[in-house]
């Protein structure tokens, strides 16, 4: 009894030292000031996942230009069905598809998403997918600028070498529930990866990132107006996609807000601008493109509630806040910075 | 082995156990239970357990506590659909919430917060019991109600955040869920909402009393103990008859800050600096959303936020307009 205590304080040490290790980043973290001086505006990252994350982000090399043939695609008898890139020259075509391969589906190879019977036929889906994904590639480099600025995106930078993105989503509702009148979790409360394993709102996506949606919280005036304000809920679930943007971009709260104002532009960082600008370009992305290729999706790629797969923050960005460190590779593809006709 | 000791003495010395004074009021139940004596309680307070006083008050605040209790964890458990190992992994993650806003302040659907308005009941009326047993077993004992008063501040915080305020807005959506993680993004996202609590005026003096409370706390704790060797611990007879301890203690802070508080009016500051805590702190809260609606936008108009030079960038612009 006299060592009982001593006894108990050894194995609660022991087990919280242990759980601390698994669980939480050791020190030193790199902190950069990002704001005036007192207002806690710094960027704090941890150097040992900052060195992971630039081996994981490396753009590939892009190939040599095309010596150009002077034959047009469409002009050509040889590339039939060719619907969005008929304006290419053949050879820059080529180049163009052996990129796509290399970005998309290295070890499936050409046969991904072409027929070798016939190359012109639609019948894999994937080819279909393909073809919608390059017109989406061409809109986000041309009338989202105000988001890619001119660094612009290629496949690989949401692809990154896989047929499928590592970062999609799906709309989700939180998994088996009681049923009868037990009570409702409403979208929140589970540990949920979407949101940084907290317990907020774990698909702030379906509602916040849908063309018009509403992410401001805050009264624009001091005092109540009489209208009726968002919700706590509402809030949740703004907080719930910012906790998402944080950890997409692998940045913290301070890197676009004065946090002791979440609200005000004045208050804020230039990088809340095309933020704000990409919020919009994922709504346009999900509803203009991934939408429209409902029907086109076999049953195995949809979601559980039979929705195709959708992007946010993280499909582009993989914890990093320029995706792929700024490295433009469009530049070296200026097919892909073509208005869609 | 010779050991200096007085009542805060590690030596554990005991009779037998002492079954309490005479009630001076009638209408008491008896106490119950056997008292037994706990090694290790003795480490941190007195070692004798029981005789209990639980009465009617007390019985039926405990049945009500646990019926809160149940009704929170069961639907807690269903929200795993009765996954006993996601219910012990997720417990910190998982809550009741409370109405959707959309119900105003009508009985809503079982499945859509009726639980948590039920649970809100089962829980208030087991903590105002609770209250009230606090105050009468202090009158049986012939003590003030300094404890049951204190006691009410805290219940005054818990009705402001879960009752009064919800009802001045209008919906139980604006309560807070019951869940461990889930308050606490309440909180977050109450602070938020509201243009960031810190610019509260209430907010700050909740805080002030709070950090001045374990301050007091440990400044009063620290000074008895440093002189109970001289008999400090007998603080009560030295209100009235002071002796070398008090004196001591009370040179001591003349001379290290110039002032000092006596055997009686500490007690009296560490006293209100507790209650005013939950006191303010539901003033502050209460005023949020009813008659403040952005703490930062108000703090701006009544120079209460300072304001930053932001030139190391061009002036950003709420693009929503700018686009305009």
């Amino acid at each position: 009894m006299k060592y009982g205590l001593a006894f108990i304080g050894i194995i609660a040490g022991t087990l919280l030292t242990l759980a601390m290790m698994l669980h939480w980043e050791r020190p030193p973290m790199a902190s950069t000031q990002v704001g005036p001086r007192g207002t806690g505006m710094d960027l704090i990252q941890n150097p040992r996942t900052m060195a992971v994350l630039k081996a994981a982000n490396v753009a590939p090399e892009s190939d040599p230009p095309a010596q150009l043939s002077g034959v047009k695609v469409k002009d050509s008898k040889d590339y039939m069905n060719v619907k969005v890139l008929g304006d290419l020259d053949v050879e820059e075509f080529n180049r163009l598809m052996g990129a796509i391969t290399n970005w998309v589906a290295p070890e499936q190879g050409c046969t991904y998403c072409h027929n070798p019977e016939n190359m012109a036929d639609d019948s894999l889906y994937t080819k279909v997918v393909a073809r919608r994904m390059l017109q989406m590639t061409r809109q986000i480099n041309t009338m989202w600028t105000p988001h890619v600025q001119q660094t612009g995106v290629t496949c690989y930078t949401c692809h990154r070498g896989n047929p499928v993105p590592a970062n999609i989503w799906f709309k989700n509702d939180g998994g088996p529930h009681a049923g009868g009148m037990s009570a409702s979790r409403q979208g929140n409360n589970l540990a949920s990866k979407s949101v940084g394993l907290t317990s907020l709102p774990y698909d702030p996506f379906t509602m916040l990132l849908a063309k018009g949606a509403q992410i401001r919280v805050n009264g624009s005036e001091a005092l109540p107006t009489g209208k009726p304000g968002a919700s706590i809920q509402d809030t949740e679930k703004t907080y719930a996609l910012m906790i998402h943007m944080s950890e997409s971009l692998g940045v913290n709260c301070t890197f676009c807000h004065n946090s002791r104002q979440f609200a005000a532009w004045s208050e804020s960082r230039p990088q809340r601008v095309p933020a704000w600008h990409g919020l919009r370009m994922v709504a346009d992305v999900n509803e203009t493109f991934m939408v429209s290729l409902q029907g086109v999706f076999p049953a195995n790629r949809l979601g559980p509630s039979g929705d195709v797969a959708k992007v946010n923050c993280a499909t582009c960005h993989q914890g990093v806040n320029k995706p792929l460190y700024g490295v433009s590779m469009a530049k070296d593809y200026p097919e892909l910075r073509v208005p869609n006709p | 082995m010779i050991e200096y000791q007085n009542i805060f003495t590690r030596t554990q010395i005991h009779g037998p156990a002492d079954m309490g004074v005479a009630f001076t009021t009638a209408g008491n139940e008896p106490r119950v239970g056997q008292p037994f004596f706990v090694w290790l309680f003795g480490k941190i307070g007195d070692a004798q357990v029981g005789p209990f006083y639980l009465g009617w008050l007390g019985t039926i605040s405990l049945l009500c506590g646990f019926i809160a209790f149940e009704i929170i964890g069961f639907n807690m458990w269903a929200s795993v659909n009765w996954d006993p190992v996601q219910f012990a992994r997720q417990l910190f993650w998982l809550a009741l919430e409370p109405p959707p806003a959309k119900y105003g302040l009508h009985f809503p659907p079982m499945a859509e917060g009726g639980w948590w308005l039920m649970a809100g009941f089962f829980l208030t009326t087991s903590v105002i019991l609770w209250w009230v047993r606090t105050y009468r077993r202090a009158i049986a004992l012939g003590m003030g109600t300094h404890v049951a008063w204190a006691f009410a501040a805290a219940i005054w915080l818990f009705l402001v955040l879960g009752f009064i305020r919800p009802l001045l807005m209008g919906n139980f959506g604006e309560a807070v869920p019951f869940g461990i993680f889930p308050h606490l993004d309440w909180t977050a996202a109450f602070s938020i909402r509201y243009g960031n609590l810190f610019y509260n005026p209430f907010h700050m003096l909740s805080i002030a009393f709070l950090y001045g409370s374990a301050l007091i706390f440990a400044m009063h704790a620290a000074t008895i103990l440093a002189v109970s060797r001289l008999g400090g611990e007998r603080e009560i007879e030295q209100i009235v008859d002071r002796g070398t301890a008090s004196e001591r203690a009370a040179l001591f802070w003349r001379w290290t800050m110039g002032f000092n508080a006596t055997m009686e009016s500490i007690h009296r500051w560490a006293w209100w600096f507790a209650v005013l805590c939950p006191l303010v702190g539901g003033i502050g809260i209460l005023l949020t959303g009813t008659a403040v609606d952005n703490w930062y936008l108000w703090g701006i108009k009544h120079g209460v936020a300072p304001s930053y030079s932001y030139d190391m960038w061009a002036p950003v612009l709420d693009p929503s307009i700018a686009a305009k």
